[in-house]
């Protein structure tokens, strides 16, 4: 399936019209042909409809992405016909028996009455909010796989940042939609984002309480944060999602390495009709696990957690998983870096974070240009690199997802404590060291193993692999015999590009300025230590030796 | 409350035997730790005035007699029958006023949104909202509340075990610490009306939830949907 080519099946509508038209096929030829002398539609969707995507399951998570935000914008529309994003106290006298008689904002007792009082509410809730962990979920494997691929770079470095921003919504939808339902977990959530805030010298006061209309809670933040959710936030990502759909279509999809595939092709389905019929389907699949795990599986119990008030905070009180490496770092900074200068506070255990956390994002969304700076490739790549054989940027990557994982795993110490009978401060301390030592450990680990199965490649296409079939020779000796691999397998394992470190030269004024300097340690450090792909002479030297 | 003991209303002599028994069982089981007058050692604390409430959880539940010194004492299966428990508690009781067995009336309550309240103020903090338990430092932790009998939650209230506060009638009304533990048995017993609750721990089991089984499955099927076929 996978091979199919554009000329293949162009072929087919061909043939079609030569049959004679029933009445359906002539309403839809009268249908077709109004719309064409309207619109002329017809050259865009031959242009569309002939696009090619090559097919391989990593390919498809960034589609995961997509269709989860549709059951998104599906669910939430239904949400909002009942939610009422108002914070005015109400007294509870619905369904449901621990919380009757409760004081609460409006915004909570219209959560609970979707929960329990609406038809379908409770479904349509976990259906939104299982959906919008899935969303963002599949945007960071989605973006994972791009990197490891190295599909972000040339002519892809803008669609990576637009990829970026989504993924940075994607957060920003799924915090400010956490935050609606006024319950004591969202409440506790939004008052760190207050503290974080308000530890921000001199303007963080200010800020805080021009967000919250006045000191934290206030009445104004739900229905603001409703605004941003359903009305300015959507149209961003909507907006970011047709940039990036566009920008896929011009720039074409990647494709792994193979027999006929090239810089110059893509090999694949079109999209008319096997691709848009697939991904139909797909997206059919995708809204049934979200439909199966959220008619089966409890989030976000707010009939729990009770209205907020500012006094309690629940043990186990995290943010959904995507805010969690930030709640984690928060966690991991040590207490009491404090200085206080000219009168001013600052609050160095809310300040590191914040800057580290920055950091590492603009690192992320920066990286395309980064590396394309340090290996100085001007070219175009549309042939995805396999991890192991760009093993500088994959052991690169390898220690950036260690130090999220190491934040992200802080989020939740509390938990790691009391499952696996640990004490809490041992957990932390052990964290606080992994957050330094883990990326650089997972840094030098990956290097190497990228290089061995690099090596073992190579072996493999010079001299085969084991067979496992043991011969005994005349003169009593015993070898194993080696199989050679075919051409279409070796093509995988031998075709990917060589870099070499850059040789410092210097410029028209005969100077070594310091960036080139530095641009030359860094390609140092990138593609020192490298294997060579097999080239043709290699191989048929090895096939005379045997 | 304090002063009373639940065997009262038993005649003379059977509480007097009952004493006695509990002081062979004390001797034999819990004075190496707490001294042979329960006047506490370096291992372990006084028990006078500690009430039988508090030995009635503490060996009811099996924390007591201890395994091991550890950051807690832990639950653990019991170690005594019911009479022996009710008479360790007669003796240690005997020895000074405390805090004594709770009557039957106290344990169900039929306020179940001023016990969630309560419970929000005053435990949640370290058992969660749900009981499902949470972490303390060093290694303690504030244990799971599902599957614990009412008059141990009760008495856990009013002793304060391990590293747990102290909740007198002042603080919370015996008629409102009844309403708290109807609310953690409603909580227990009614089920989560979404499904599957995860352990209620919050978010975190949520997250795994959907990067191990919701991503795991689409990751299968697309692998699936792309496989060629031999």
């Amino acid at each position: 399936m996978s091979t199919d080519t554009a000329t293949a099946t162009t072929a087919a509508p061909a043939a079609e019209q030569k049959a004679p038209p029933g009445p359906g096929m002539r309403f839809v030829n009268w249908g077709a042909n109004y719309i064409e002398d309207r619109t002329s539609l017809s050259g865009m969707v031959k242009e569309l409809g002939r696009k090619i995507f090559p097919d391989h399951w990593s390919f498809m998570l960034g589609e995961v992405a997509l269709y989860s935000f549709v059951v998104i914008l599906l669910s939430g529309t239904f949400l909002t016909f009942f939610f009422q994003a108002s914070m005015a106290p109400v007294i509870y006298e619905g369904a449901y028996p621990t919380m009757k008689g409760v004081e609460m904002s409006a915004a909570m007792a219209s959560t609970l009455d979707i929960s329990f009082e609406v038809r379908g509410g409770l479904l349509m809730r976990q259906v939104h909010h299982w959906a919008a962990l899935l969303f963002v979920a599949s945007i960071g494997l989605h973006m994972l796989r791009v990197f490891f691929t190295g599909a972000f770079r040339k002519p892809r470095e803008i669609n990576w940042v637009v990829g970026f921003l989504l993924f940075i919504l994607a957060m920003a939808e799924g915090f400010t939609g956490y935050s609606l339902p006024d319950d004591l977990l969202s409440g506790n959530g939004l008052r760190i984002i207050d503290g974080m805030v308000k530890g921000v010298p001199v303007i963080g006061t200010w800020i805080s309480y021009l967000l919250f209309g006045g000191e934290f809670p206030g009445e104004a933040i739900v229905g603001r944060l409703y605004m941003l959710h359903i009305m300015l936030l959507p149209a961003l990502v909507i907006a970011a999602i047709g940039v990036h759909m566009i920008l896929l279509i011009v720039n074409k999809h990647t494709q792994f390495a193979g027999p006929g595939r090239t810089q110059e092709n893509v090999v694949g389905a079109p999209i008319l009709p096997v691709f848009a019929a697939k991904a139909a389907g797909f997206f059919f699949i995708v809204f049934g696990v979200i439909m199966v795990i959220a008619s089966t599986v409890t989030i976000n119990p707010i009939w729990n957690y009770g209205p907020y008030d500012p006094s309690p905070v629940s043990a186990g009180t995290q943010p959904d998983w995507y805010i969690g490496f930030a709640d984690g770092m928060l966690r991991l900074i040590p207490p009491h870096l404090e200085t206080e200068i000219f009168g001013f506070t600052f609050t160095w255990y809310i300040l590191i974070p914040i800057v580290v956390l920055g950091l590492f994002l603009v690192v992320v969304a920066l990286y395309p240009f980064i590396e394309g700076w340090v290996t100085g490739d001007k070219r175009e790549h549309h042939i995805a690199d396999r991890p192991r054989n760009a093993p500088a940027r994959t052991a690169i990557g390898a220690a950036g997802v260690t130090f999220y994982a190491v934040m992200w795993a802080a989020a939740s110490s509390d938990l790691i404590a009391t499952h696996f009978r640990l004490s809490i401060e041992w957990v932390t301390h052990t964290l606080q060291a992994l957050l330094i030592l883990g990326p650089i450990i997972a840094y030098l680990v990956t290097k190497r193993v990228c290089l061995g199965l690099q090596k073992k490649d190579r072996e493999i296409a010079l001299h085969g692999f084991e067979s496992g079939r043991i011969v005994r020779l005349p003169g009593g000796e015993y070898i194993e015999v080696h199989e050679q691999l075919s051409d279409y397998d070796r093509w995988r394992l031998v075709s990917y590009e060589e870099y070499a470190p850059l040789m410092v030269r210097p410029n028209t004024n005969g100077k070594i300025t310091v960036s080139t300097k530095l641009r030359g340690a860094l390609s140092r450090w990138f593609f020192e230590d490298r294997i060579a792909p097999v080239t043709r002479a290699e191989i048929e030297a090895s096939h005379h030796g045997h | 409350m304090t002063s009373a003991t639940s065997a009262d209303a038993a005649s003379e002599t059977q509480v007097a035997k009952l004493t006695a028994d509990g002081e062979k069982l004390f001797a034999a089981n819990c004075a190496s730790c707490h001294g042979l007058q329960a006047q506490g050692t370096e291992d372990a604390p006084t028990l006078i005035g500690v009430g039988a409430a508090s030995v009635d959880f503490q060996v009811g539940t099996g924390r007591m007699p201890m395994a091991a010194q550890g950051p807690q004492a832990e639950k653990k299966p019991v170690q005594f029958t019911d009479e022996q428990i009710a008479a360790l508690a007669a003796w240690v009781a005997s020895l000074g006023p405390g805090p004594s067995i709770p009557e039957a009336q106290y344990l169900e309550g039929d306020d179940l949104a001023t016990g969630a309240e309560l419970f929000r103020i005053n435990c949640a903090m370290c058992h969660n909202v749900a009981g499902a338990g949470g972490a303390l430092t060093e290694g303690k932790f504030a244990p799971a509340l599902a599957g614990v009998e009412a008059k141990h939650i009760y008495e856990a209230m009013i002793t304060g075990p391990q590293n747990m506060p102290v909740f007198n009638d002042a603080n919370i009304s015996p008629e409102d610490k009844a309403n708290i533990i109807s609310y953690l048995k409603y909580v227990e017993e009614s089920g989560s009306p979404g499904g599957l609750d995860l352990g209620n721990l919050g978010p975190v089991s949520e997250g795994l939830f959907v990067w191990i089984f919701a991503l795991g499955a689409i990751v299968a099927i697309t692998i699936w949907l792309t496989a060629k076929s031999n």
